[in-house]
C-alpha cells in the first residue's frame, strides 16, 4: 500500500469508530418507524426527558453517580479477569445495608450518612466475596454465582419489604417506610440528586485510576488479568488477588446502591437496582476497560435511559427503547468497532495516532484455569509491566 | 396425594422440562464444537416473543415454532460471527445480546401482552399412552415433549455414535488435531452454534406456545440461564443434561405442593429454590472438596462416585481456533 492510499483512507479510519454508534441509532429508527413513530419526534422526547428542564437534568445527574460507581469497582474486576455479573446483586445489598442502618439507628446526619454508607460498603463487598469465594475455592464460575446471588439478592429486598421492614399500614410490597429525614442524603433543589454522592463517585474514579496505574496491587491484577498462569509464575495469590477485586468492586457497587436508596429514592423499593448493574457492565464494555472513559459514557447512557422514561410517559412506546440503543451500540462496537479488525485501512498501524476501540485482547477470566495450565503459555513479563 | 394426582404432577414435571431440555441440548451441541453461546436468556425470551406473536397473527402454531428457531440461529450466528471471524470475546457478545434480546423481546412485544394465541395441540400417542403409569407420564402429552425425548437420544447418538459426531466433539476438545485430521474446524463452529441456536430458539417458543403460554414482559427471563447452568450441571452430555432439566422441574413442582402445604412458611423460601439449587450443583461437580470427598470413600466406590459427580468441560470450550 502506498504512502497516497493510505492518507486516502486515514479519514475513514480516524471517523470509524462513530460508524457503530451511527449504525445503532439508525437500527433504533428503524425500530421507531415499525411502531410508527417519527424517530425524529422520539429522539426529541428523549432529549427532552434529558435537558428539558432543571430538575431533569438533575435526575441525569442522579442516576448517573450509582452508574459511575459500578463502573469504576468493574473496571478494577475486568482488569483481574473477573465477569462480575453478580454486580446487580451487590447494588442491592449495598442499598440494603444502608437501609438497614437507616431504619434502625437513630442521631444526627453527620452520624448517620457514614454508618449508612459503610453499612452498604461492607454489604456489597461481603456478597461480592462470596461469589469470588465460591469461584476460587468451589470451582464456579463468576457469571453463574453472581447470577444467582443476584436473584437471591432481589428476593431477600421483597421479604424484607413485605416482612420485616414492611409500613405500619400494610404490605405494598412497594417499598418501606421514607426514612427519617436526617438519614437522606443532602439533596439539590428538592431533586433526586445528592452532589455529595457525586464527590463520592469521582473520588472512587480517582481511586481506581490510581490503584490500576501507580501501586503494585493494580500490577498484579493486570498480571492476573491478561496470563494467569505467567501470574502465577511471578508470585501472585490468584485467590487472593479474585477476592480482593471482588470486594474493591462490591463495595463500590453498595456505595452505589447507597445512593439509590438515600438520595434517588428514601427508602428500600423492589427494584432497587433497576438494572444499573447491568447496564454498569454495557458502559465498561464500551469504555475498552479504560476507567478515563467510564464517566463520560456512563453519563451518555444515564441521558439516554432518563429520556427514554420520559419517551415512555410521552408517546406510550415502551422504554426499553434507551436499552435497545445503548445495547446495539455496545453490540455493534464489538462486532465492528475497530477498522483494523474487519482489514479497513489495511495493516495495523497505518491507523497511527487513532486509539482502537477495543483493545486487542479482551479479559482472559472465561478461560477456565485447566487450559491455562495444559497449554504453558510463554511467560510474557512485558505485557505484565506495560 | 393418592396415584391419579402423582401421575398428573409427574407429567406435569415433564412438560414444564421438555423447553429446557430442547434449549440444553442445543447449548450442548454448540459448547462440544467449542464454542460458549452466553446469550441464551436474551434469545429464549426473543424466540419466545417472536413464537407467540408470530404463531397468533398467522393462526398456524408450526409458523410461531419457525420463528422462534429462525431469532434463535440469527442471535446465535452473532456470536458464532463475532467469535469466529472477528476473534471477539464469546461472553461479551453473548452478554449483550443477552441484555438486548431483554429489551427488544420487551419492546418489539409491546403491544402483544397478555393476549390469546395459538398453542401446541395435545396428541396421547397411541398404544403408548395406555401403558400404566409410564404412559401418561411420558406418552399421554404435547408434542414438545416427544421432541424433546427425540432431541435427548438424538443429541447422544449424534455425538457419540456418528462419524460426524466424532468430528464435533474433537473441534470443541482438541481442535489443532481434528484440523490436522482434515476436520474444518471453524466451519463446524459455525455449524453447531447456529444449529443450536436454532434448537435454543424452538425451546423459547415452546414456552410462549405451550408450557407457559402467551407474552408479557421478562415472560421467561432467567430460564436461558438455568439451562446454561444445567449443561455444565450435565457434564455436557444430554442424557445427565435432561436428568437435570427434569430434576429441576421436580424441585419446583415439590416447592409448588410444599406451599400449599406450609402456607405460613414465606413465599421467599420457595422462590430461592433454583438459585440456591444452581450455585448447589454447581459447587457440586466442580469444588476440590467434592474430589476430597470422594477420596476418602471405600476404593471401589470412588470411580463410580466420580462418574456421578464430577464433570469437565470440552477442553477447548471458549478458546479461539486459528489455522495453521
Amino acid at each position: 500500500m502506498t504512502e497516497a492510499q493510505t492518507s486516502d483512507r486515514s479519514w475513514l479510519i480516524r471517523l470509524w469508530p462513530l460508524v457503530p454508534i451511527v449504525a445503532a441509532l439508525i437500527v433504533t429508527s428503524a425500530l421507531l418507524m415499525l411502531f410508527d413513530a417519527s424517530p425524529a419526534v422520539a429522539y426529541r422526547a428523549m432529549w427532552d426527558g434529558a435537558f428539558g428542564g432543571q430538575d431533569k437534568f438533575l435526575s441525569v445527574l442522579a442516576f448517573w453517580v450509582p452508574l459511575l460507581l459500578a463502573s469504576a469497582g468493574l473496571v478494577v474486576t475486568f482488569t483481574a479477569g473477573l465477569w462480575n455479573i453478580g454486580i446487580e446483586g451487590q447494588i442491592i445489598l449495598g442499598a440494603i445495608g444502608a437501609s438497614w442502618v437507616a431504619l434502625n439507628v437513630t442521631g444526627p446526619a453527620w452520624v448517620l450518612i457514614p454508618l449508612e454508607i459503610g453499612a452498604a460498603m461492607l454489604g456489597g463487598a461481603l456478597w461480592a466475596a462470596l461469589s469470588a469465594v465460591l469461584k476460587t475455592r468451589g470451582k464456579v464460575n463468576e457469571i453463574f454465582s453472581g447470577l444467582a446471588l443476584n436473584n437471591l439478592a432481589i428476593i431477600l429486598t421483597n421479604y424484607l419489604i413485605s416482612g420485616p421492614w414492611q409500613p405500619p399500614e400494610g404490605g405494598s410490597f412497594r417499598g418501606t417506610t421514607p426514612f427519617q429525614s436526617a438519614a437522606l442524603l443532602p439533596r439539590l433543589f428538592e431533586s433526586r440528586f445528592s452532589p455529595l454522592s457525586l464527590i463520592l463517585a469521582f473520588a472512587a474514579v480517582i481511586a481506581v485510576y490510581y490503584v490500576l496505574r501507580g501501586t503494585t496491587w493494580g500490577l498484579k491484577l493486570k498480571a492476573l488479568g491478561k496470563n494467569p498462569y505467567s501470574a502465577y509464575l511471578l508470585g501472585v495469590s490468584s485467590e487472593r488477588e479474585t477476592i480482593l477485586a471482588m470486594m474493591f468492586c462490591g463495595a463500590l457497587a453498595g456505595l452505589g446502591g447507597a445512593v439509590r436508596v438515600l438520595s434517588w429514592f428514601d427508602s428500600l423499593r423492589q427494584s432497587i437496582s433497576g438494572g444499573i448493574g447491568f447496564l454498569a457492565l454495557l458502559v465498561v464494555m464500551l469504555a475498552a476497560y479504560r476507567i478515563l472513559w467510564v464517566p463520560i459514557i456512563a453519563l451518555f447512557f444515564s441521558i439516554v435511559l432518563n429520556g427514554s422514561i420520559t419517551l415512555q410517559l410521552k408517546t406510550q412506546l415502551h422504554s426499553a427503547l434507551g436499552g435497545i440503543l445503548t445495547g446495539l451500540m455496545v453490540l455493534f462496537v464489538l462486532l465492528f468497532g475497530s477498522a483494523k479488525q474487519l482489514g479497513i485501512g489495511g495493516k495495523p498501524g497505518t491507523a497511527a495516532g487513532v486509539p482502537d476501540v477495543m483493545p486487542d485482547e479482551l479479559p482472559a477470566g472465561e478461560i477456565p484455569p485447566e487450559l491455562m495450565a495444559s497449554s504453558y503459555p510463554e511467560v510474557d513479563v512485558e505485557a505484565i509491566h506495560e | 396425594m393418592n396415584n391419579a394426582q402423582l401421575i398428573a404432577v409427574l407429567a406435569s414435571i415433564v412438560l414444564q422440562a421438555s423447553p429446557l431440555i430442547i434449549a440444553v441440548c442445543g447449548e450442548i451441541l454448540t459448547e462440544r464444537s467449542g464454542v460458549v453461546n452466553l446469550s441464551l436468556d436474551g434469545t429464549m425470551l426473543m424466540a419466545a416473543m417472536t413464537g407467540f406473536v408470530v404463531g397468533m397473527l398467522t393462526n398456524n402454531v408450526w409458523a410461531g415454532f419457525a420463528v422462534g428457531a429462525l431469532v434463535g440461529a440469527i442471535f446465535a450466528s452473532i456470536v458464532a460471527f463475532g467469535s469466529i471471524r472477528l476473534n471477539q470475546s464469546q461472553v461479551a457478545i453473548g452478554f449483550v445480546l443477552t441484555l438486548l434480546g431483554d429489551d427488544l423481546s420487551a419492546f418489539l412485544g409491546q403491544n402483544y401482552t397478555r393476549m390469546k394465541g395459538v398453542t401446541v395441540p395435545h396428541y396421547g400417542i397411541p398404544i403408548l399412552k395406555d401403558i400404566p403409569v409410564i404412559g401418561p407420564i411420558f406418552f399421554n402429552q404435547d408434542i414438545v415433549v416427544y421432541f424433546a425425548m427425540f432431541l435427548i437420544v438424538g443429541t447422544w447418538w449424534w455425538l457419540n455414535k456418528t462419524q460426524p459426531g466424532l468430528k464435533l466433539r474433537g473441534s470443541g476438545e482438541r481442535p489443532t488435531a481434528a484440523f490436522a485430521r482434515g476436520v474444518d474446524v471453524n466451519r463446524l463452529r459455525y455449524v453447531y452454534t447456529i444449529l443450536g441456536g436454532a434448537l435454543v430458539g424452538i425451546a423459547g417458543a415452546a414456552y410462549s406456545l405451550d408450557v407457559k403460554i402467551g407474552w408479557s414482559d421478562g415472560h421467561i427471563r432467567g430460564m436461558g440461564w438455568i439451562a446454561l447452568a444445567i449443561v455444565i450441571f450435565g457434564g455436557w452430555s444430554p442424557i445427565r443434561g435432561a436428568f437435570g432439566a427434569l430434576l429441576f422441574g421436580a424441585t419446583k413442582a415439590l416447592a409448588t405442593i410444599l406451599q400449599r402445604a406450609f402456607p405460613e412458611v414465606s413465599v421467599v423460601a420457595f422462590n430461592s429454590i433454583p438459585w440456591l439449587l444452581m450455585i448447589l450443583v454447581l459447587l457440586a461437580v466442580g469444588s476440590d472438596y467434592t474430589e476430597r470427598g470422594i477420596k476418602a470413600m471405600p476404593k471401589s466406590w470412588q470411580q463410580p462416585l466420580r462418574r456421578v459427580l464430577r464433570v469437565s468441560p470440552p477442553m477447548a470450550l471458549g478458546t479461539p481456533f486459528k489455522e495453521g
